[in-house]
């Protein structure tokens, strides 16, 4: 530390000064807001019938945790979401290549897939439920009918614009198109692959939710459903909840991925 | 001396839906064996169309190509081709880079290891050979480029205007770097450029291209005598400014 100038060191400190700063006013934020909301109800300025509070939802957790259900329907969405997803991202990458490697095959399909893309998929679940009937497949094909073809345009885009001078010194060492797919597509679009799974990954959640509203005997769409039916707003506020932190904890997992191998 | 190389006639054009472009008209030249030969030529005249054509990554309209008295494709002639930039893969390390060219060809065995190894010696690679391409600077990547198309043995090097990416100062040293090594190994090259002092620096002739679509205009003859033997040398050469002047006409008297 002795040897960094007067300058640097005022320098690093400003920095770490803001940083916890910033971590200061997080924390603060979340728990003003939650100290407003229980103040509210126990003043009666809102009902907390209707609007829950937060200690009613923390009871509303450790009661489904005693018995252990409340672990079923994460375990329940968070299976659903990491299969969907799984199938999201081989797919994906698999049509991806196939449309990079005939130009014919992906003129012919692009409409379709455009089509199919901004297509809103929830219009799809009802239909889904009377084809395959009341079964986590059924959750499953939802929730990759969601994003898989966003994700196969994004990848496809994004394989077209490799770089045409990578391609040319791949051929002029006497290389095929397979060892332009295998030493130069697949390794540069690793970063693009990870990103592309980042988004994936939230879609999934969406389509897992979409899918166990309309379809489900489990899980935390079910749930919420299920809350709002019964008029159980606990519930229903806990499970959602419960999404954020679940939605927060996929995407994490994935920046940690994303360090670990666009680090070496 | 031996002709290496015979270009014979040829003629190429770019399709695309708004019509032709006449690249190269008529081309005809021959290199001889060991010869570093240069092509110069205003930009976008379809020198790098040339390269493409020699190394066989297009086929020509019209025309045919012959290395050592028989057709290109039946030659069995390795040809290596040194691109604009150093095209490293950031994904890789130095030594799994330059033996990319032996690993597509399956023949990356003990023995093409062992050569590798020394060439990196040799080139002042070896402690670099773990690491990033990141990690060198730009000279030393260009060698590494300069390897990795060497390691497959090639008989005739292509080279793309393979300075032009780097700066000033840079490019006359790693241009007198790479071109003293390949003389070294007494290797048959082309080398395209837009420079004409680097193409005289460096070459035994240089040809020189009209604006497209490119025909042949004039082939040069350059010799110094044996104490102006590497390229930064032979700029400071009596006979280097009036050889300048020369091709500087060439090029400008074209119509």
């Amino acid at each position: 530390m002795s040897d960094l100038s007067m300058s640097q060191q005022e320098f690093l400190a400003k920095e770490k000064l803001h940083k916890r700063q910033v971590r200061i006013c997080r924390a603060m934020l979340l728990v003003l807001l939650l100290a407003l909301w229980e103040l509210c109800t126990r003043l009666r300025m809102i009902d907390s019938f209707i609007f829950s509070s937060p200690t009613r939802i923390w009871d509303c957790f450790l009661n489904m945790a005693g018995d252990g259900s409340i672990f079923r329907h994460i375990g329940v969405t968070l299976c659903e979401t990491l299969v969907s997803f799984g199938i999201v991202v081989a797919v994906g990458v698999a049509a991806a290549v196939a449309l990079w490697g005939s130009r014919s095959l992906s003129e012919i399909l692009e409409p379709y897939l455009v089509m199919l893309n901004s297509l809103p998929k929830s219009a799809l679940a009802p239909l889904l439920i009377v084809w395959m009937g009341n079964r986590m497949q059924t959750i499953i094909v939802a929730a990759v009918s969601v994003a898989v073809f966003g994700s196969i345009l994004t990848l496809h885009t994004g394989f077209t614009q490799t770089d045409p001078d990578k391609i040319r010194l791949i051929k002029s060492l006497g290389g095929t198109k397979k060892d332009v797919l295998m030493k130069v597509l697949i390794p540069s679009s690793v970063p693009l692959i990870i990103s592309n799974m980042k988004v994936n990954v939230g879609l999934c959640l969406v389509g897992v939710i979409i899918g166990e509203f309309l379809s489900a005997k489990a899980g935390l769409g079910y749930l919420i459903i299920y809350a709002s039916q019964v008029f159980k707003m606990d519930m229903l506020v806990m499970s959602i909840a419960l999404l954020c932190i679940l939605s927060t904890a996929l995407y994490q997992a994935i920046a940690v991925l994303e360090k670990r191998f666009l680090r070496n | 001396m031996e002709i290496k190389l015979e270009a014979e006639d040829l003629c190429y054009s770019y399709h695309t839906l708004e019509g032709e472009t006449k690249a190269l008209s008529h081309i005809s030249f021959d290199v001889r064996d060991g010869e570093f030969f240069a092509v110069v030529g205003p930009s976008g005249c379809g020198k790098s169309t040339l390269l493409s054509l020699l190394c066989g990554l297009i086929e020509p309209e019209e025309g045919r190509i012959f290395i050592d008295g028989k057709a290109r494709q039946d030659s069995g002639a390795v040809i290596g081709y040194m691109l604009q930039r150093d095209h490293l893969f950031e994904w890789r390390s130095i030594l799994s880079n330059v033996s990319l060219g032996l690993e597509i060809q399956n023949r990356l065995d003990h023995k093409a290891r062992e050569e590798l190894g020394k060439m990196l010696d040799t080139y002042g690679l070896s402690q670099f050979q773990d690491a990033k391409p990141g990690q060198l600077s730009g000279g030393m990547r260009q060698r590494a480029a300069l390897i990795r198309t060497l390691a497959l043995k090639p008989d005739i090097l292509l080279l793309d205007e393979p300075f032009s990416a780097l700066d000033y100062q840079t490019r006359l040293e790693v241009c007198d770097d790479i071109s003293t090594i390949i003389r070294t190994q007494k290797k048959t090259a082309i080398l395209i450029t837009h420079d004409l002092s680097e193409a005289i620096s460096v070459a035994d002739r240089v040809l020189v291209l009209s604006s497209r679509p490119a025909k042949v205009r004039h082939v040069m003859e350059i010799s110094f005598a044996p104490e102006f033997d590497r390229p930064l040398a032979r700029r400071n050469a009596p006979e280097f400014s009036a050889y300048f002047n020369e091709l500087w006409k060439t090029l400008k008297t074209e119509g």
